[in-house]
């Protein structure tokens, strides 16, 4: 008697993770379908995971990653050591031959994506109306290729080639760097193009869709803007960081081009800092906390002069100064965490209404200020399961004309999924991703200039070898 | 009594031990440091989540980088095979050899790691996290559950480091027959070196004084004092404690230190300092490498 409401249970338990799944799913489509939604940036992958460095130190991703990408303070430390574990063992020549420090990361994925008011032009009348869009459909993420690793004891790389998910390339980062300086960690260079010292770091987001695989406080700009800097972009200059032996505590301070991380010199000869700084400490059983600031010093080109008859951009001028700061917080109360952030925006009136530094500003104009503000929590249920929510705001505070509506351009931003590993090892990583993402964004329709709306879902089966 | 009763007792029976924590987790292990208590539930999640790889779900050392069948390590850099927990044997102690460690002596090996091995240093993650950590390794050895661990060893205060005492280490050196594993010069080339193996027999180098600053359980003279006086148990480094006197003992870590001729220290500068043994520091730094440690393990 006892055998068959086992048997039974058991059966139903099995339905159990493929019902949450078609549930999840389901759930997504109708929000999706209710509140359809905008035109922000896709983001490509360029998400950071090395499993070649889990092969070399026969590690588990779990050791570096509290669910990767993410980083926890083990894995942190690893990278602020310039990939080096500190046990005499990291020089390559303690590597086989055959060794090849590089891994590839790929999500072919299902998404569907709604933006409830967009410029529709009917092909046959040619005329513009304002309309939903929806499109689904099976599709693939951009593609990371991640070299790393020691050149020598203390020195190191990073070289990623990346393409979009039409197979265009470029490299998102490449960079050396000098590790332990005079025998100190406080002391460590690195030098070409890389990641800002963002401890809440856009490249190891743990949400890939359309919508939510980027922070939208590191790329917001006001409605009319011309500046294209995003402090998640990877930038090309030099940045002089250190750290405690523990990381709790860490520093950076980096010189940067002013150009966005370009390359060719086109977007101007100007210079950037970046400065962080952040500090950990132990809760008891709670685990690490960590609490730290930033500040981004920066100057754009208003225009650029033109070469090659006027098809090519020679040098970006009248170069006009922004900044962004702000402080965040890592919250952990053992499985639960919570990632917090505040940002703090200005922008030159230049900048902001899109006039050249020769020009005449609009009668009225001002530099357009905003403030930002972000809470992810994730639930890490073990190495192999986490939940992830986030949510985002951003409000203009000083428009950079008076005529524009006090809130146009804010934005509210909700994201919610989960990722599973099915399984954990020192090899290769897998991940079967699932994700909701809206975002709305106030007075930006083109035509009506009422709000839109745009939601993603995300299915997708995030490998990397 | 029918299925039905038994059913049900089982669940009152489950549902009263998870009312009563005390009855659950009171045969839990626990770690004690100074003012820590890590706790082998918490420290389990932490096994799963760092140490298995190399450790194996058993704890055995047979992890994934340890395949089972012929102990051959599928990562060049785990020479050493990781610590088998089951067996509680320990090289890092503060208790004299055969004797288990105390949970600081575990605690300490965590965070500081194992130089010229694939065991990293742990001080990135927490104390509490740590301790935690102790506490689950404890849970794999049923040593642990029936004997305690030995008294640490007493380290009198270090003398002052004298020429005469670096001498006095040199003779030890030689009369204890250091140098039979070691090398003459320190650098784990001795006659014996090659045919040494670990009590998982598996082959295994003696530590090369030249090359690096860091011991295996240590950085400190107090550090290197306790691994010849304690032993290196599972290695054939043995203890000493009952060969040669405490105050012998310090004069055996002056010398050492001035083996380790790429590394500055006050032992090294002092015989530097002398016609004797600038020469052979001299002779010896020929020997070095440009590249920094560890090519010529």
């Amino acid at each position: 008697m006892l055998k068959l409401p086992l048997r039974l249970v058991k059966q139903r338990l099995s339905w159990l993770p493929s019902s949450l799944v078609f549930g999840f799913l389901l759930l997504a489509l109708v929000l999706g379908d209710t509140r359809p939604a905008v035109a922000i940036p896709s983001p490509s992958l360029h998400v950071r995971a090395i499993p070649a460095f889990a092969r070399k130190y026969g590690m588990p991703c779990s050791a570096c990653h509290e669910a990767w990408p993410k980083l926890n303070n083990f894995g942190q430390t690893f990278k602020d050591n310039g990939y080096q574990m500190m046990n005499d063992r990291d020089a390559p020549i303690f590597q086989q031959a055959a060794y090849w420090p590089v891994a590839f990361r790929i999500t072919p994925n299902w998404h569907r994506e709604s933006v409830n008011r967009t410029d529709i032009t009917n092909p046959a009348t040619t005329l513009t109306t304002e309309g939903q869009l929806t499109t689904h459909g099976f599709d693939l993420s951009g593609m990371d290729i991640l070299a790393a690793g020691t050149l020598a004891k203390n020195i190191s790389f990073l070289l990623v080639p990346s393409a979009d998910n039409t197979g265009a390339f470029h490299f998102e980062s490449a960079n050396v760097r000098f590790d332990n300086l005079l025998r100190s960690s406080w002391l460590n260079v690195k030098v070409g193009k890389f990641e800002l010292d963002n401890i809440i770091s856009e490249k190891r987001i743990l949400t890939l869709s359309n919508n939510g695989g980027l922070y939208q406080i590191y790329h917001f700009v006001p409605i009319g803007d011309i500046n294209g800097f995003g402090l998640g972009d990877n930038q090309l200059g030099a940045e002089l960081s250190g750290h405690s032996k523990n990381d709790y505590t860490r520093y950076s301070v980096a010189l940067l081009s002013s150009n966005d991380g370009n390359v060719g010199l086109s977007n101007g000869h100007g210079y950037d800092t970046y400065l962080t700084f952040s500090q950990a400490f132990e809760a008891g059983s709670l685990g690490l906390q960590r609490v730290g600031a930033f500040a981004y010093v920066g100057r754009a080109p208003t225009y650029a002069s033109l070469t090659a008859g006027g098809s090519a951009t020679a040098d970006g001028l009248g170069q006009k100064s922004f900044y962004r700061a702000g402080f965040y917080g890592l919250w952990y109360i053992k499985k639960l965490d919570f990632m917090t952030m505040y940002t703090h925006a200005a922008e030159s009136a230049f900048l902001g209404t899109g006039t050249a530094a020769f020009a005449d500003l609009p009668a009225g104009a001002r530099g357009p200020i905003w403030n930002g503000g972000m809470i992810e929590t994730h639930y890490t249920f073990n190495p192999q399961f986490v939940l992830i929510n986030r949510y985002e705001l951003i409000r203009m505070s000083r428009q950079a004309l008076a005529t524009n509506s006090g809130n146009l351009g804010d934005i509210d931003s909700l994201t919610f999924g989960y990722r599973y590993y099915p399984f954990m090892s020192s090899r290769a990583g897998f991940a079967f991703h699932n994700e909701y993402s809206i975002v709305r964004q106030r007075g930006v329709a083109p035509i009506s200039a009422t709000d839109v709306t745009s939601s993603s879902v995300f299915l997708g089966f995030d490998f990397i070898f | 009594m029918s299925a039905h009763k038994i059913a049900k007792s089982l669940f009152l029976t489950a549902a009263a031990l998870l009312t009563i924590p005390g009855l659950v987790t009171g045969q839990q292990m626990e770690s004690h440091m100074g003012k820590l208590t890590g706790h082998a539930d918490s420290g389990k999640q932490l096994y799963f989540r760092f140490c298995w790889g190399c450790h194996g779900f058993r704890g055995d050392g047979s992890g994934e980088n340890w395949l089972a069948t012929g102990n051959y390590p599928t990562q060049p850099y785990l020479n050493i095979q990781p610590r088998n927990f089951d067996a509680a044997v320990f090289k890092c102690r503060s208790t004299p050899t055969g004797t288990l460690p105390t949970d600081e002596d575990l605690y300490n090996s965590v965070g500081r790691g194992f130089v010229m091995t694939n065991m990293p240093s742990w001080i990135s993650i927490t104390n509490q996290q740590r301790a935690d950590l102790v506490a689950f390794i404890k849970s794999f050895s049923p040593r642990f559950k029936s004997e305690k661990p030995g008294d640490p060893i007493k380290v009198p205060a270090e003398p002052k480091v004298t020429v005469e005492s670096i001498k006095h280490g040199q003779e030890l050196f030689q009369k204890l027959e250091c140098w039979k594993c070691h090398g003459p010069e320190g650098r784990g080339d001795g006659p014996s070196a090659s045919t040494l193996t670990d009590s998982n027999d598996q082959p295994i180098r003696p530590y090369n004084f030249a090359v690096g600053s860091r011991f295996k359980c240590g950085a400190t003279n107090h550090d290197l004092y306790k691994i010849f006086m304690t032993g290196l148990d599972g290695t054939p480094m043995p203890s000493f404690a009952d060969v040669i006197k405490p105050e012998d003992g310090w004069d055996l870590v002056h010398f050492l230190r001035t083996l380790q001729v790429t590394n500055k220290s006050p032992e090294l500068a002092l015989w530097e300092s002398t016609k004797e043994g600038a020469e052979q520091i001299a002779s010896r730094k020929i020997h070095g490498t440009a590249t920094g440690s560890g090519i010529n393990q």
